[in-house]
Formats: structure tokens, C-alpha cells, sequence
């Protein structure tokens, strides 16, 4: 009995944890939803914010885990030194920093940089993905568990305009986009020892967006999307389990939802039904009108919001796609928004935050932050602030 | 008297069986601990492409904990053993090593000593060199002006900066000046290169960048060919075999080399020039390079179109890519090795079918470097 309440305990611990963390881009789910209520008033002066400088340029997004904030970023001449960055989430103070060196092409558009991809992290370690194609496994103290270098392994592997896909975790594999012109593959590692599991050849050619994994009758899989479509994997063997080959963007990510239902980039926006074994998905909506800018769209609860290239918010159903409201917003814009139940927030490319009162009818932006940096990164939320980066700064918008 | 003498005995006897403990430990710590670095610098140094060697260095990883001040010595000895994954063990190790033990023992000297070591690889002098920036950055910095000639070109690059910094700052144009031509005397960073050549442009002095940085400008070419729906690029044409022919059939008919230089200041190969803007095509360019010794090189070429490279008639890189960005300067670096004498050097550059604007370029530049990437010029023949 002694030891059911324990476990128990410790069970609780670890959900509440896991659930207080932001632990990818876009969030836990990969879809921009924040499970926290993120106050909408914030500042840079308040008790609890603070900013850090940072080494080198990045437009990695923060993830939060057990009270630290984790970055990358890169420095140097050619942007050759790799940085893992933690931080401690309540001051701002570095925890540790690790430094490696890149051991695949370094050569990016200069508005991007090799500090593209955001961390993943299954609440144990960090999994880093640089677009050199290093990747770094570090627990949470900052020790090196295992690295890999997917281009000193395939020197092909490279974008001359860098790469920028995020890792994922599923099922304890990490998994790895390495999509591009010329030698492009997915492959899945061991989180335990980085030894490859598997490796898929992927359709050649640029691309830019991330994985996301989507939990469908108990098991996680893995949604890779490209030019061709998407191709959902199982992501211990990497095996095709379904596929959409309608085409899909190669810069905005997919989305889905925990009521079965994945947005891809594809004809606008489209949404698929995740289908059961050995089923086809089923095509729900199409709608052109939907079609994202650079940022991934956003679920939250029964609705999509999505920033389009004129900088126009977009709320629409999930289920049908029909558009409840839009609303023009101050971009350009290269972050993905970002929402919990009532918000959502968004910071354009010259570093104006704004967070809009999510309606039924309408969206209003209710508060605005000029943070007065380029910021291409998009923000992590916590239940009492609002982690982003610039090339230069960290900041932590407290309430 | 004789009770104190027999406790004084104990005593000593006592001290005696301390001090062998203490010694016994401190000996049995010592082997323990050079055990543990022999095991972890046996596993970082077996990493490999493709994981190998991967398991072991991470099951090895955790005993880094137990290692000292004392290992960071054979620790960048060891990298200068490894390849580049293995260095990055390596250098988590030192950062680790760094991170868990009291600085007061830190072996500045004998870190300095490695570093300045050019006998020992690049990046492990590099390496030794941020440990000292990081320990003390006033140490280390006074040792930057000794990297001014240093084969490591990011040390050079440390001393070249400090040059460009003092040349811009300084008010006295005759110093300015010959601070500019001293980066160009010892500067291999191309950035620094155009830096101070721009400033002495200003100056009124033009510099001639084709023969400062050897680019290769005299080519025969031969094309077009076709590149339909991108597949020239992977198709074996006639020019890619050893016997080269004095003409082929081209995509519109007999084509035939013509002799081309380039006369871009930064020694850029405009195959455009010879072809107009056409899309769909592809072209041969073959040069000679003569050198006084056989020797190992860098190729450094770029290109935004895609390419091969071939030395001597081996293959040694092909990139199947189109217009990533835009052709630079040293963006693809290839190891080859030149032979006493003539060498052939050819390179397939490719046009793809994209119409936008920023798609018309067909071009590439390239250079022969040492490892540095101080040029290497082809010899009087």
C-alpha cells in the first residue's frame, strides 16, 4: 500500500512536471496549444521578468523543462561553435553552457542561421539538432550522453540555405529530418546510445518543416510532411504506416488534434481524419482561404488559427474549416503563434509581441510588447510568463 | 621514560601506517583515474561515421566525472588523434572536466604550451587556445599576435582581426595602409581578404584578388549539353572520360572547347558568357594545374548551380543542388592530391529549368589551397 502511494505520488509529480514544461517547438503537442492559462498582461519590468543576453546568432525557439530554459545558438565566423544553453527560468541565470564544434556545412541564408531548430526534450534530455546536421543528446545537467553528425556521416546532406526542422521524440526514438536538394533522409535514433535505428530516403528537395508526433489509438506516430505530402511513421522502425500524397509545404508545419484530426499546408489547409490500421485517412476540408505564411498553424480546443502572408489572423473550425473571424496583425511574421484557451500570442519579425483576446465572433489585440530586436523564433508559454528569443536576447515576459 | 619511548614507537608506527594509507589511496586513486582517461580517450577516439563506436563512447561517457585537471593534457593530445566527432567528445570531456574540479590547479602553462605547439592539429590547438580564453581571457589574448603565420586559420584569423581592428582605427593613413597590406600578406580569411583590399581601394590602391587568392581563370569549356528535367547531372557525357575528344554532339549539335578567362575581379567562371542565358544545358570546364611536388590540397570551389569535380580524372565531389543562395567564395571545400607536374582538373557545372530571376546564374569559381587555405599556384611550365 506504502509503496502504490509513493508510486502514485511520484506519478503525480512527474505529470504536474511535464505538464508545467513546453517541451518542443510549438509546445508539448506540437500544435501551438499551451496547456497553461498565460496571463495576457505582460512586461519586461515585472518582478518576474528578466532578459539574458546570448552568445552568437539563433532562431531556435525556448523549451521548458524542470524549471530551466533550454536555447541553442551558434557563433563564430562561419557560425562553426555550436551552444546548448540552459537557463534557470526563475532569474535568468545560466545554469551551463556547452560548446561543440559543427561538424557539417555551416553555410546559411543570412537570415537564417545554424541555430534554426528548436530542442525536443522528453522531460529526461535535451535532443539538439543543428543545421550543420549535429545533433546532441545532453541530460539535463549539461553532460553529453551521445552526438552524431548526420552530414560528417552523408556529406551531401545540406541545404546551401540551411536547414531548419525541429527534432521530435516518440516511443523514445528521436527523430531526425535531414530534407534537402541533395541527399535527404529521415532517420530515427536511440535516445539512449544515438545508434540509428533506422534511416528512410525522403523526397529530395528543400525543406524546412518538422515533424510532429500524433498519439492515435494509444501508440504515438510520427507525421513527416514534404513537397510529396506527408508520410506517417511508426517511429521505432520508421515504417510507412499511411500516407497523404497530395502535396504539403515545405516551410509551415502540420498540426493536429487530439479529436483525430491532422492540418497539413496543402491546397490552402487541409484536414485529414488520422485513420485506424490498415485505413486510408479521410479528406474532411480543403480551404485555400486558410493557407499559412511562414508560421505553422495553431489548435486550440474545436478551432485552427492561422497567420497568413499578409499578416491577416485567421480563426476558423477545425472540424469543417468554416472562418469565424479574421483579424489584421502588425508582421511581418516568420514565428509560429502560439494560444492557450483565452490567447494568443505572436511576434513579428522587428520584435512586436501581440497577444489577442480570443473570441467567439472576434479577435482583439489587447496588449502589444516592442521588444525592438528581429525576432523570427517563436515563444514558449509557462503559467506565468512568456519565453523568446532574439539573435541576441532571451527574455522571460513575466506578469 | 621507557613507557613515552615504546608510545612514541606507536606513535610513529601509527603515522607510518597513515601515511602508507594515504599514500596506497592517493596511488590507487591515481591508477583508477588514468585507467578511467586511458578507457575514455580510447573510446572517443574510435568514433565513427554512420553511430560506430557510438555505444561505447556513451557508455564510457559517465566516467569522465572521475577524471581531473590532470587528464586535459592527454585529453588534447587525444584529439589530435580524432576526427571531428570524436573532438567534439573531447571537448564536452574538457568543458566537463572544467566544470567539476577546483580551478587553482588549472595547467595554464601547459595548455599555453600545447597550443602554441604547431605540431599538434589545428583544432586541438584551438581547443587548448578557448580553454585559456575561457579560464582567463587576458592570458590568452596576449598570446594572439604569435597566430599572425599560424597553419590553424582560426587562430590566424584571431591575429588578422586584431590587424583589420587597429588598420581602422588608426588615424595615420600611411599606417592604415600598411597594416591592410600586412592582412593581405598573412590573411586567409576570405572575409578579411575583401575587407582590407575594399579599404585600400579607397585608399586608391586596387588589388588584384584573382592572383592574391588564386582563383583559376583560364579554362577550356565545352557545352552545351542537355540537362532535361535535371538528369545531365547523373548521365556519363563523353567529356567525362579520361581521352578527352576535340568535339562532341551537344544538345544543338556539334560543340567544340573554347578557350575562356575569366575577367571577374573575384575570378568568377560566367558560363552564361559563352552560352547566353539557356536553361536545361550543361557545360565542361578543363584546366591544367602544374605543381613542383605531389602534395595534398583543397579544392575550394563554389557554385550555386549543380556540379563535379574531377582531378586528374577521379571524381572527387558532386553537388545535385540549384540555386540555394548565391555562388560564394570557398563554399564547398574537397581534399585532393595534386601529382609532380601536370594535373587535369574538370568541372561539370549544370542549369536547371527555374525561370525566376535569381535562377539565370551558371557559374562557378574555384582555387587550389593548402590546408591553411593559403594559395597554391600553378607553376611555370
Amino acid at each position: 500500500m506504502k509503496v502504490t502511494s509513493t508510486s502514485l505520488f511520484f506519478f503525480l509529480f512527474a505529470s504536474f512536471s511535464l505538464h508545467a514544461d513546453w517541451l518542443g517547438f510549438r509546445g508539448n503537442m506540437g500544435n501551438g496549444s499551451s496547456p497553461h492559462s498565460t496571463p495576457p498582461k505582460l512586461t519586461q519590468t515585472s518582478k518576474k521578468s528578466w532578459s539574458q543576453d546570448l552568445p552568437g546568432r539563433g532562431l531556435s525557439s525556448p523549451i521548458l523543462v524542470d524549471g530551466s530554459v533550454f536555447l541553442t545558438s551558434s557563433s563564430g565566423p562561419m557560425q562553426e561553435t555550436l551552444h546548448i544553453l540552459s537557463f534557470d527560468s526563475n532569474n535568468g541565470n545560466v545554469n551551463w553552457e556547452k560548446k561543440f564544434k559543427a561538424t557539417g556545412r555551416t553555410i546559411c541564408h543570412v537570415k537564417t542561421c545554424v541555430a534554426a531548430s528548436t530542442l525536443a526534450s522528453d522531460g529526461k534530455v535535451i535532443l539538439a539538432q543543428f543545421s550543420s546536421n549535429d545533433v546532441f543528446c545532453l541530460d539535463l545537467s549539461g553532460n553529453l550522453i551521445w552526438l552524431r553528425g548526420l552530414t560528417f556521416d552523408h556529406p551531401n546532406a545540406a541545404n546551401g540555405l540551411g536547414m531548419s526542422s525541429s527534432p521530435v521524440i516518440a516511443e523514445g526514438v528521436g527523430i531526425i529530418q535531414v530534407e534537402n536538394d541533395a541527399y535527404s533522409f529521415t532517420c530515427g535514433l536511440n535516445l539512449q546510445t544515438g545508434t540509428s535505428l533506422w534511416k528512410k530516403n525522403r523526397p529530395r528537395g528543400a525543406n524546412w518543416t518538422s515533424p510532429i508526433v500524433v498519439k492515435s489509438k494509444g501508440r504515438e506516430l510520427v507525421v513527416l510532411q514534404s513537397k510529396e505530402g506527408v508520410s506517417v511513421i511508426e517511429p521505432r522502425t520508421g515504417e510507412n504506416i499511411w500516407s497523404y500524397e497530395k502535396g504539403a509545404s515545405t516551410i509551415p508545419s502540420s498540426a493536429w488534434s487530439d479529436l483525430g484530426l491532422i492540418l497539413i499546408p496543402s491546397d490552402g489547409m487541409t484536414a485529414l481524419k488520422i485513420p485506424g490500421d490498415g485505413d486510408e485517412p479521410e479528406r474532411i476540408w480543403s480551404d485555400n482561404k486558410l493557407k499559412p505564411g511562414t508560421g505553422s498553424p495553431a489548435i486550440v480546443g474545436e478551432k485552427v488559427y492561422v497567420v497568413n502572408n499578409a499578416n491577416v489572423l485567421t480563426c476558423a473550425s477545425l472540424k469543417g474549416g468554416e472562418i469565424h473571424w479574421r483579424l489584421r496583425l502588425k508582421g511581418p511574421f516568420s514565428s509560429s503563434p502560439v494560444a492557450t484557451n483565452d490567447h494568443l500570442f505572436v511576434f513579428s519579425e522587428s520584435g512586436l509581441g501581440q497577444i489577442v483576446r480570443l473570441g467567439e465572433s472576434t479577435g482583439e489585440v489587447i496588449e502589444t510588447i516592442d521588444l525592438e530586436d528581429t525576432i523570427l523564433s517563436t515563444p514558449a508559454l509557462s503559467e506565468d510568463a512568456v519565453f523568446i528569443r532574439s539573435d541576441k536576447k532571451l527574455w522571460k515576459l513575466g506578469r | 621514560m621507557a613507557n613515552s619511548g615504546i608510545i612514541n614507537k606507536e606513535r610513529l608506527f601509527m603515522k607510518l601506517l597513515h601515511s602508507y594509507f594515504f599514500v596506497a589511496i592517493l596511488f590507487s586513486h591515481s591508477l583508477l583515474s588514468n585507467a578511467y582517461e586511458r578507457e575514455v580517450i580510447e573510446a572517443f577516439t574510435k568514433v565513427g561515421a554512420g553511430g560506430v563506436g557510438n555505444e561505447s563512447a556513451a557508455r564510457i561517457a559517465p566516467s569522465v566525472k572521475k577524471l581531473s585537471l590532470s587528464s586535459i593534457l592527454p585529453l588534447l593530445n587525444a584529439m589530435n588523434t580524432a576526427n571531428a566527432l570524436g573532438d567534439n567528445w573531447i571537448r564536452a570531456s574538457l568543458s566537463q572536466i572544467l566544470d567539476q574540479t577546483d580551478e587553482v590547479a588549472f595547467p595554464r602553462g601547459a595548455i599555453k604550451d600545447f597550443a602554441m605547439n604547431r605540431k599538434n592539429e589545428g583544432s586541438s590547438r584551438r581547443a587548448a587556445f578557448e580553454l585559456l580564453l575561457e579560464h582567463n581571457s587576458e592570458f590568452a589574448s596576449s598570446m594572439v599576435p604569435e597566430f599572425l603565420n599560424d597553419p590553424e586559420p582560426s587562430l590566424r584569423r584571431e591575429a588578422v582581426a586584431r590587424l583589420l581592428k587597429k588598420a581602422n582605427s588608426s588615424k595615420n593613413n600611411q599606417q592604415s595602409r600598411s597594416l591592410y597590406e600586412e592582412v593581405l600578406a598573412n590573411g586567409t580569411d576570405v572575409s578579411q581578404i575583401k575587407e582590407a583590399s575594399s579599404a585600400l581601394k579607397g585608399m586608391g590602391q586596387n588589388i588584384d584578388l584573382v592572383a592574391l587568392m588564386g582563383f583559376l581563370v583560364d579554362w577550356e569549356i565545352v557545352g552545351p549539353f542537355d540537362n532535361s528535367g535535371r538528369a545531365g547531372f547523373q548521365k556519363s557525357y563523353p567529356p567525362e572520360k579520361k581521352n578527352l575528344e576535340s568535339y562532341y554532339h551537344g544538345k544543338n549539335g556539334i560543340v567544340r572547347w573554347t578557350s575562356f578567362s575569366s575577367k571577374d575581379p573575384m575570378g568568377m567562371v560566367d558560363v552564361n558568357q559563352l552560352y547566353g542565358e539557356i536553361k536545361e544545358v550543361l557545360a565542361f570546364a578543363k584546366t591544367n594545374f602544374y605543381s613542383s611536388t605531389s602534395r595534398k590540397v583543397q579544392l575550394r570551389i563554389g557554385s550555386k548551380n549543380a556540379w563535379k569535380i574531377w582531378l586528374n580524372g577521379d571524381l572527387l565531389f558532386a553537388r545535385d543542388e540549384y540555386h540555394r543562395g548565391s555562388t560564394r567564395i570557398d563554399q564547398f571545400i574537397v581534399g585532393g592530391e595534386l601529382k609532380k607536374g601536370k594535373n587535369e582538373i574538370l568541372v561539370k557545372v549544370c542549369q536547371n529549368e527555374q525561370t525566376q530571376s535569381w535562377t539565370k546564374q551558371w557559374e562557378f569559381c574555384l582555387r587550389i589551397t593548402d590546408q591553411t587555405g593559403t594559395p597554391i599556384p600553378s607553376i611555370p611550365h
